[in-house]
């Protein structure tokens, strides 16, 4: 069998066929099935012929599909781990969110159709099935007997004008290649280019979808939409800067990535730490973390694949717990103002104790997941600009005092208010889970050693 | 060849006009479908026949989809509804010209830069890419908005088609534009029942 059947075709069709089933058995096997897909993807090398007693396995890298092909190699073995075994702790935390069936249905489609963006050959091709997953979030975010606001528009309309400019820009770059040094011909696809990525990855001040979507749709959802679409984002944009290694070389276009990663980070922190709304706060912290991906990638250093992915591992695990807290918290108050959850923490404490501590994670606090990565990322920073690394800290801050707000809103509750839990045993578990993760790795960050060591050998020239 | 090509050009600007002036969702709806005959004749002088055809398909399933979810809707055009001013007509028409304008001024450009685009693909593309971006900016309505996605994509699949003969490519897309259109239905759909009708049916 080969491995885009096992990795994209089966989690597809599987994900059609949940769509039939109970809403109860729909988390464990969406769950289950990804989970099995990574630890697939973790014990069996592809390309590699394993021999079990008599019998021989091997799991060839790829298929042709109208004269393309889609491939996934040895190197994708970890990036599939890191992708499906996020996916699993999604898909399993929807048990506690609402309409887990359309969830893990849908929720498993988008997955596989963004695993066929990083294999499919050109890889520019990537851009039409980020743009079909982008459609089917759609039914995802607006259940039907919601009316769409502007938030679930204007994300179409975002993702739906990225393709035509990455599309285009791309064949542009073939031909800037073959005239290396026409700098007229260079600013138009980087601008293009540019562009594009601005769209999807929602590059100040395109990204005012997000926070909008946060208060309209479901936070467990528009979470999963904020891991998934920007973590395929961005390794499509690394294979563009591996594939065309001028973009990084040149200081122009790298001093750019770097500038559009600060103004995100800057001004979603900024924003953060005004909001009067707990899911929009989380939106501006997923704006503010895909700023510093994106400032990562604009590092001239040979540690840009290693920092991108530092940043990209926790950040799933970190907006899965905040969602979760999210969804838990709004069965409860419907809406997340600060003046609908104020004294929560005293009824559902561990919810509450969880979105802290991913909301913290998020602004580096030590201890947790996001405190390497960012170690990480101001030691290279500082090394290049310290007037971008000023601005960068500014956006964290604001953060920081978003969560400080948050904390203080959560804890004030009415004196003679009795303690007392009420999330259930699974919300426990799975937020239990989270929380025990973003400490792990906050506390041993060499458990990313085993993914990091083997993500660089995806790329042929960045970072070396 | 070159004279029909011009006429379906002008086609496309006629189409494209109608379905940004006009609020009656059926006209809208036909412009959209006669636009997809212009799409079929400037991408086929890229493109094999049947690619092309693969193209006038789809637009015309998406035009039935679209056309069938609205007809199922009780409830006039949203005019009223809506916000963004000016409203009037002859505003459109205004942007309309100067689309237009932009569009025939870049033409000789970009196919000197690009020879052997053809002047007719590059100025019935970029007119209907610059017709889509302006549709989206001037309606909050979601059967317009889709109109003017489609509108938008329609151009860039005109242009594209000159430089990217892949059958992957001219499928993908055609599952892109037919997904649009059941999003578009979707969202039409959405928020017309309440949650126990749709519980019920």
């Amino acid at each position: 069998m080969s491995a885009p059947i096992i990795w994209i075709l089966i989690p597809f069709v599987i994900g059609i066929l949940i769509f039939f089933l109970a809403d109860e058995y729909a988390p464990f096997i969406g769950g289950g099935l990804s989970m099995a897909l990574a630890l697939i993807a973790l014990l069996i090398p592809i390309d590699t012929a394993l021999l079990l007693g008599s019998l021989s396995i091997k799991i060839s890298t790829s298929i042709e599909v109208l004269g393309r092909s889609f491939i996934l190699s040895t190197a994708d073995g970890m990036l599939l781990v890191m992708i499906y075994g996020v996916a699993s702790l999604w898909f399993f935390g929807a048990y506690a969110a609402n309409n887990a069936k359309r969830f893990c249905s849908l929720g498993l489609m988008i997955v596989a159709l963004l695993t066929a963006s990083i294999a499919v050959e050109p890889f520019l091709y990537a851009a039409l099935l980020l743009e079909m997953a982008a459609m089917l979030v759609i039914p995802l975010l607006i259940p039907i007997y919601q009316k769409p606001g502007r938030g679930v528009i204007r994300f179409l309309i975002y993702q739906t004008l990225a393709m035509p400019f990455i599309l285009f820009s791309g064949w542009m770059l073939t031909g800037v290649e073959t005239s290396a040094g026409d700098l007229g011909a260079t600013t138009q696809v980087g601008a293009m280019l540019g562009l594009g990525f601005a769209f999807l990855l929602g590059v100040f001040p395109l990204y005012n979808w997000i926070p909008m979507l946060m208060e309209e749709a479901s936070p467990y959802v528009t979470g999963f939409l904020l891991w998934a679409l920007p973590t395929f984002t961005v390794i499509f944009a690394l294979g563009f800067l591996d594939r065309y290694t001028w973009i990084t070389t040149s200081p122009q276009l790298s001093s750019a990535i770097q500038f559009a990663g600060v103004l995100m980070t800057a001004t979603a922190g900024l924003f953060a730490a005004m909001q009067k709304h707990i899911g929009r706060m989380a939106g501006y912290a997923a704006i503010a973390e895909t700023g510093l991906i994106v400032l990562a990638m604009g590092l001239r250093s040979t540690e840009v694949v290693n920092l991108t992915f530092l940043l990209l591992i926790p950040r799933g695990l970190e907006l899965a717990v905040w969602a979760l807290s999210l969804a838990i918290i709004k069965r409860k108050v419907y809406s997340l103002r600060l003046s609908e959850v104020r004294g929560l923490a005293r009824k559902y404490p561990i919810a509450v104790f969880a979105l802290l501590s991913a909301h913290l994670s998020m602004t580096g606090f030590p201890l947790l997941a996001g405190f390497p990565p960012r170690m990480g990322l101001w030691q290279e920073l500082a090394g290049q600009s310290l007037s971008l690394s000023f601005w960068a800290f500014l956006g964290i801050l604001g953060l920081l005092v978003a969560s400080i707000r948050a904390m203080a809103v959560f804890v004030m509750a009415e004196e003679g208010t009795a303690w007392s839990i009420n999330e259930s045993w699974m919300h426990i578990l799975m937020l239990g889970i989270g929380v025990a993760g973003l400490f792990l790795v906050g506390i041993f960050p060499q458990v990313l050693q085993f993914f990091l060591a083997s993500l660089p050998a995806l790329f042929e020239h960045l970072g070396r | 060849m070159n004279m029909i090509a011009w006429i379906i050009v002008g086609l496309m600007l006629v189409t494209s006009t109608v379905i940004l002036i006009n609020y009656d969702w059926r006209v809208s709806l036909g412009a959209l479908g006669a636009q997809y005959l212009g799409v079929f004749f400037l991408s086929t002088q890229h493109l094999p026949f049947i690619m092309g055809a693969v193209k006038l398909i789809a637009g015309w399933m998406v035009v039935a989809v679209l056309g069938m979810t609205r007809l199922g809707l009780s409830g006039a055009d949203n005019k009223s509804e809506e916000t963004f001013l000016p409203r009037g007509q002859w505003f459109r028409v205004i942007l309309v010209g100067v689309i237009a304008l932009m569009a025939a001024g870049s033409t000789t450009r970009i196919e000197e830069t690009i020879p052997g685009l053809g002047l007719q693909v590059v100025a019935g593309g970029l007119f209907l890419i610059g017709s889509g971006i302006l549709q989206l900016g001037v309606t909050s309505d979601v059967l317009r908005i889709t109109l003017g996605l489609l509108t938008m994509l329609a151009g860039f699949e005109i242009i594209y088609a000159a430089v990217e003969s892949s059958v992957l490519v001219t499928g993908l897309l055609a599952v892109v534009n037919l997904g649009l259109g059941l999003t578009g239905s979707y969202l039409l759909i959405s928020g017309a029942f309440t949650s126990e009708e749709y519980e019920e049916a």
